[in-house]
């Protein structure tokens, strides 16, 4: 029997399979269509503080081997989640949740963060400092060490659970962010969020996307995101959770052996809606295939020493 | 909805550039008409959405008709008899046939037409008499016509050049006696079809999607009941609740 188990801040997971955030929704959809018991969690939708839409349509483009979304973070706010999705969530799903949270403010963070952290079935903040689709908020926090390691500060006094600070790819250091992050008290960072991209409708000769740019996601972005993974790894102590394009049990062997924890898996999701079920499910061969006994065990595992 | 994988009957071209294909499969998940399909195709990321014409209960056929706009259609429209599709079957809401009227105006334009044959059949058999207006820019590209016909259902005919039919659009083709309508067919078409129309009625809409069934909000759209997504919430909506 192999051993699929991982730790995340001590909290353990039964497998390091996560559904990344905005390709999940709150689960519901999924839950439909297979036992989601089955995941080593879930990270919810980017919740803010206060509704929003999100960014005028179309959203979604295509890219070889990936896609592009410029969604803005379209949820319900932080009320109506604890209100609706979290007590949904504790009935159906039997495991503690990573909850995702996006701010345009330091005190919005701060205050989406405190409400989380009175909700039991929350076991990690994944704080997104990374959406390259909104504006005066997001990634302007991820993009530099300063800000990120302030939106770190702030949140780590108001939340007893272990922090994520999730990472932009948009940075000439994502590094140096990470130990800003790790210097502020961050229990871990989630990387890699969507590169930011855009593409051209050759008819009408104007950009895709109603916002003009968007995110890039997808098998596409796997070998930055492992890049970037193992150059983080390199740089911090803390645990990080790793992803970008994971599509495949062998991806997430991948992901582990650059230095992830745990794996997040996103665009996967949209296109087979069982790509978690079926990730976990080729796991326990994958890693025969490869003289793996213990997933825990190839953390880090290219690292040299 | 279902993820499985469909067998090719056929795929012809019905005209230049709108294809035909059925497939045979799992129907199951399938419960209304105006329902879609979400399609893999290899060298292709994200799925096409297509919305289903037909469905037989009896031979578990499934077909659907498609315009071939960009590449992800053009790989489709390569597909042969006896391949495999992967196919998410049964997805959005579709018409609600018991909102409809003994009397209700079935209106399709261009491609938004292939999904109001399962509503002619569907109206049909719940005992009510649908009146079909079709709306076509010529001559040459009609398609589905003689489908409806067949039905044995009143079907009115437009084109804008006035090649074919009545000159002009759908909304020039209107009977004067309904109780209902339900539409497919480009933003500017079902617009002015509201506009025209005095009952209540249903539109289904299109809208680039990510998964197409709910999860990545991709599709979003703000109506007068809340935001709701095309793909789950829809393609369906009331006109009573679309925000124009």
């Amino acid at each position: 029997m192999v051993d699929t188990r991982v730790t995340l801040s001590g909290i353990q997971l039964d497998n390091p399979v996560i559904p990344a955030s905005g390709t999940f929704g709150y689960g519901r959809e999924f839950a439909e269509l297979y036992d989601i018991n089955c995941l080593g969690t879930f990270s919810f939708k980017g919740t803010t503080r206060e509704p929003r839409f999100g960014n005028p349509t179309p959203r979604i483009a295509e890219a070889p081997e990936g896609m592009l979304n410029a969604v803005g973070l379209q949820n319900p706010g932080v009320e109506r989640v604890i209100a609706e999705e979290l007590p949904w969530m504790k009935e159906v799903f039997h495991k503690p949740v990573m909850a995702n949270v996006s701010g345009f403010s330091i005190d919005e963070y701060v205050q989406t963060c405190a409400l989380l952290d009175r909700e039991e079935q929350v076991g990690w903040l994944e704080v997104n400092i990374s959406c390259p689709n909104v504006h005066g908020g997001g990634m302007a926090f991820g993009s530099s060490p300063q800000a990120a390691a302030e939106v770190t500060r702030a949140v780590k006094a108001v939340t007893a659970k272990p922090v994520y600070m999730k990472l932009s790819p948009n940075v000439t250091d994502i590094a140096a962010v990470a130990r800003a992050c790790e210097d502020a008290g961050a229990d871990g960072v989630s990387l890699i969020n969507t590169l930011l991209a855009m593409r051209i409708n050759l008819r009408t000769r104007k950009p895709l996307l109603a916002n003009i740019t968007g995110g890039l996601s997808g098998p596409a972005v796997f070998p930055v995101a492992l890049r970037m993974v193992y150059q983080v790894y390199e740089a911090v102590r803390i645990p990080i959770i790793g992803m970008g394009g994971v599509s495949s049990a062998e991806d997430v062997i991948e992901m582990m052996l650059a230095g992830a924890s745990a794996v997040e898996v996103g665009a996967a999701n949209l296109v087979n809606p069982f790509a978690c079920r079926d990730i976990i499910d080729g796991l326990p061969e994958a890693m025969k295939e490869y003289g793996i006994n213990s997933l825990t065990d190839i953390i880090g595992g290219a690292h040299n020493g | 909805m279902i993820q499985d994988l469909y067998s090719i009957h056929y795929n012809r071209p019905l005209t230049e550039d709108v294809w035909e294909m059925r497939i045979c499969g799992d129907i199951h998940e399938i419960t209304a008409p105006g329902q879609f399909l979400n399609i893999r195709l290899n060298g292709h990321f994200l799925r096409r959405p297509i919305s289903i014409c037909d469905w037989d209960e009896e031979t578990a056929e499934i077909t659907f008709l498609y315009k071939v706009v960009g590449k992800g259609t053009a790989t489709l429209s390569q597909m042969r008899a006896g391949q495999a599709l992967n196919v998410l079957c049964g997805l959005g809401n579709g018409f609600d046939v018991s909102k409809c009227g003994p009397r209700t105006l079935v209106i399709g334009g261009g491609v938004g037409i292939p999904p109001m044959y399962g509503l002619a059949k569907e109206l049909l058999k719940a005992g009510k008499t649908p009146v079909v207006v079709l709306g076509f820019n010529k001559l040459a590209e009609l398609f589905c016509v003689h489908k409806f016909r067949t039905l044995g259902v009143e079907t009115i005919v437009s084109t804008v050049d006035g090649s074919y039919g009545v000159k002009g659009f759908v909304t020039d083709a209107l009977p004067e006696s309904y109780d209902y309508f339900c539409a497919c067919g480009p933003l500017p078409m079902l617009q002015a079809v509201c506009n025209a129309t005095t009952t209540s009625g249903l539109l289904s809409f299109e809208e680039r999607m990510g998964c197409g069934f709910g999860a990545c909000m991709g599709c979003s759209c703000k109506t007068k009941y809340g935001n709701k997504r095309i793909c789950k919430d829809g393609p369906v909506l009331e006109k009573e609740e679309i925000i124009w």
